[in-house]
């Protein structure tokens, strides 16, 4: 098969879905999500099959593969566009492919497809539900369709699309244009009920917060294009470019150019990653509908920005090798990973919100893997990245589920309560068996249970990563977060299924469609098993048992393998037991006599803190005051009142005056005696020529005649006259 | 043998009365006879000049015939197309005063 070929068509199917919803399909709900379904199948299954070629032995392992063609002519050559399969977008490939296309299935049953119109929905508000009688007159509340229904999946196959492009193109600059779509998309997402205020702040918050981000970034690819020439994969990862980066010294702080480029670019991931300080957006982008947290938030765009900085890593780490001093980028990653692990764990401990716990939560995972990247983790950070998709796409998709039983329960019973607030729930698990499981699997992959999940495997290899490396600091801040990633996620898997139901809505929640539950059970198949493919060669007793077949294809990226020193202690396997079974404990016991109408129990427990951690630690209103309201202050009395109103504006009416004024004397004293009395007495007189001359037009033929001799007469006298 | 200046005094007086006609006289046809009278002139004088012309070289040429003819011809298809003109007008009219045919007063 022509796997070029098939590499380019990867992104384009969406792509078309999304014009042919936009342009033709739009009135029809069943085309647009048939359509948007088909055309994820179609580039998941061309992804699939690239990705079982791509691992295969005469696959990219020794030789990626590259496709260009020239694009922009510039003075004497061509800016190039193309796609590249190696290990690592093999990889990304696969987990994308897949979450995009569970994501698209169970959006159907997420905007209640099949379900009636609302009494009074409007497009840009949630819906409300539907009236509907039975046979005996009896009249009940049901969940209605989404009105907007075919927006919703034109936009997520854009989304998908600009996914794509990121992951196989083989240049930063396509890379960049498919960053950006998915922050207009996200945008757009966010913001999708845009009639409800907290969405659109929350929609333009995002855009804003990520735009920070970009901002450095594109000023560091500026600056690679510069020095480099290209932005071409295989020509700035190449040994002597980064050579000669990281030796060159740039003009800020003394930093190699490397370092500064590399900073740059991680801000642009910090943005669009959701990491200190740039994370206010992460939360709020909540507002969304909940398949829209699972795309954003687990399977792309989040995705999007380790995956930079992963791609990144030679850049990140030019002048380092194993054991030596970390470079200014590696640094900087590295303590602000950790510190956002742990910050955005803590965060999410007090939350009442299911979607939000869970969006501290994946900040928090972001914060492992770019420590992860720091300290030189690369192959660690990868496979975080693949399992956290999987399991952390699940998770959402099983809120989603909860919170869709939930509304189902409050249409029954009528009640007014927040069907996403935790306190509400309880004793789901009889109720939504599979979303149940399901939700446990992520649950447990999340806090890192042993052996059997995806996630211990991934974070075990970080942890230890951390360890072996010499880096204490980071391994007990990434420990202790891993501590709370357990307990607030016991947490919530008690406060949401376990026990007795604390409302009525609860109590007559509801398991959701096929087209939820499936997606829900193909993920927790990966959250469990895509952590077999990288055990470590080390681990006692299954160790060598598979082969640790992730860490070697992954580390085939990197010059000579990874850097990481190759002895193996026991202490950090015991660590990552101890705080995820010890997390796991404490949040049941803690957890499991919660009754109705009680505190949360952490709220006595840690006291005022427990506010602080409620507010999120007052960022959002820090921001506002020392951010946002300065910036608002100077844009209305400085630059609108005084600047805008008193300069420009004067300025211009200055400009008009005198305009104003040139023009009347240009009338007065030109126009109207010269231009405009000149022509009427040019008229004039040649009026009164023509009505003398008039006199001699006789008509007649003998007055002519005798004119005509009278002039040659004339004519005749003169030419003598002269000639004399 | 006449002087050729005989010959020259018949031709100018011929043409004088002539245009004397073409201008004074009212009826269209009279001004169409002083006109042709004005040709023949010219004519008297092109077969004087022509005569004389040959009498000095010693030598007999019908160029000065020839034109003249040509002249001639021309005169009477020119006349032709007066009074065709003329009979038209008078259709018209039903005048043939000159003075009367003034539709091209400015």
């Amino acid at each position: 098969m022509n796997y070029e070929l098939l590499t380019w068509l990867v992104p384009v199917p969406p792509l078309i879905a999304f014009f042919l919803i936009v342009l033709f399909t739009n009135k029809s709900n069943k085309l647009s999500h048939s359509l948007a379904i088909f055309s994820a199948g179609v580039s998941w299954l061309i992804s699939m099959s690239i990705f079982i070629w791509a691992i295969s032995p005469n696959g990219v392992l020794k030789q990626p593969l590259t496709s260009s063609i020239n694009w922009l002519p510039t003075a004497d050559t061509f800016l190039k566009i193309g796609v590249q399969i190696d290990a690592l977008s093999a990889v990304t490939l696969f987990f994308v492919a897949w979450t995009v296309f569970m994501i698209f299935i169970y959006s159907v049953g997420y905007q209640n497809f099949g379900q009636p119109k609302g009494d009074h929905d409007l497009p840009g508000l949630q819906p409300h539900g539907a009236t509907i009688s039975d046979s005996s007159g009896h009249t009940h509340k049901v969940m209605s369709i989404e009105p907007m229904y075919a927006r919703f999946f034109a936009f997520i196959s854009l989304f998908a699309f600009a996914m794509y492009v990121l992951v196989v193109s083989n240049n930063l600059l396509t890379l960049y244009i498919g960053w950006e779509i998915m922050g207009l998309c996200s945008y757009l997402l966010i913001g999708f009920w845009y009639a409800k205020p907290s969405a659109k702040a929350a929609a333009i918050k995002a855009f804003l917060t990520t735009r920070i981000g970009d901002v450095f970034m594109l000023i560091g690819l500026a600056a690679l294009y510069t020095i480099t020439g290209s932005l071409h994969y295989e020509v700035i990862f190449s040994e002597n470019i980064l050579h000669s980066l990281a030796q060159s010294t740039s003009p800020v702080f003394g930093l190699s150019w490397a370092a500064l480029i590399g900073i740059l670019i991680f801000i642009g991931v910090v943005g669009k990653s959701s990491q200190f300080p740039l994370h206010v957006w992460l939360p709020d982008a909540m507002e969304g509908p909940t398949p829209v947290s699972a795309m954003i938030h687990a399977a792309t765009m989040v995705s999007a920005g380790v995956y930079l900085a992963i791609r990144f890593f030679p850049i990140l780490s030019a002048g380092w090798e194993g054991g030596t001093e970390l470079t200014a980028p590696m640094l900087i990653m590295s303590i602000i990973g950790s510190f956002t692990a742990l910050f955005a764990a803590t965060i999410a401990l007090a939350q009442k919100d299911i979607k939000k716990v869970l969006a501290y939560s994946t900040i928090s995972q972001l914060g492992y893997m770019i420590a992860a990247l720091g300290i030189g983790a690369y192959v660690a950070a990868t496979f975080h990245l693949v399992t956290h998709a999987f399991f952390k796409a699940l998770l959402f998709l099983g809120s989603g589920s909860v919170i869709h039983g939930m509304e189902h329960g409050v249409f029954h019973t009528n009640e007014h309560i927040d069907p996403q607030d935790m306190f509400h729930m309880g004793g789901l698990y009889k109720k939504m068996p599979i979303t149940f499981v399901t939700f446990l699997i992520g649950g447990l992959a999340l806090s890192g249970f042993p052996i059997i999940t995806a996630g211990f495997w991934s974070k075990d290899e970080i942890l230890s990563g951390a360890f072996n490396g010499g880096f204490i600091i980071v391994f007990a801040i990434l420990a202790i977060s891993a501590l709370l990633t357990a307990f607030y996620t016991m947490r919530q898997i008690t406060l949401v299924f376990l026990g007795k139901p604390r409302t009525s809505a609860a109590e007559n929640a509801h398991e959701t469609p096929i087209t939820m539950t499936l997606p829900l059970v193909v993920l927790s198949f990966f959250a469990l098993g895509a952590g077999w493919a990288g055990i470590p060669e080390g681990f006692p007793v299954l160790g060598g048992k598979l082969p640790n077949w992730f860490t070697e294809y992954i580390g085939s990226m990197l010059h000579g393998g990874e850097h990481a020193t190759e002895h193996h202690s026991l202490v950090p396997l015991f660590t990552s037991l101890i705080v995820s079974l010890g997390g796991l404990l404490l949040g049941y016991l803690v957890y499991q006599r919660f009754k109705k109408g009680t505190d949360d129990p952490l709220a006595w427990s840690l006291g005022n803190f427990y506010r602080v951690l409620e507010n999120k630690y007052y960022i959002d209103e820090f921001y506002t005051k020392v951010i946002i309201k300065p910036i608002t202050w100077v844009a209305e009395k400085i630059i609108y009142t005084w600047m805008d109103l008193k300069i420009i504006d004067g300025v211009l009416h200055g400009l008009s005056n005198i305009g104003l004024w040139l023009g009347n004397i240009l009338r007065q004293k030109f126009d109207l005696p010269i231009i405009n009395r000149g022509g009427d007495n040019l008229a004039k007189s040649t009026r009164f020529v023509g009505s003398e001359i008039r006199l001699t037009q006789t008509g007649k033929i003998q007055d002519y005649m005798f004119l005509a001799l009278a002039f040659s007469l004339l004519g005749s006298i003169v030419f003598l006259i002269i000639i004399l | 043998m006449i002087p050729l200046s005989w010959y020259l005094i018949l031709a100018a007086v011929l043409f004088l009365i002539g245009l004397y006609g073409a201008i004074v006289r009212k009826n269209a046809i009279a001004i169409l006879l002083g006109v042709e009278l004005m040709l023949n002139a010219v004519n008297v004088n092109l077969l004087a000049f022509w005569h004389y012309h040959s009498q000095l070289n010693g030598s007999i040429e019908i160029k000065g015939m020839v034109f003249t003819a040509i002249v001639i011809l021309a005169a009477a298809a020119e006349a032709a197309v007066a009074l065709a003109i003329i009979i038209s007008v008078f259709r018209s009219n039903k005048s043939i005063v000159a003075a009367d045919m003034n539709t091209l007063k400015g």
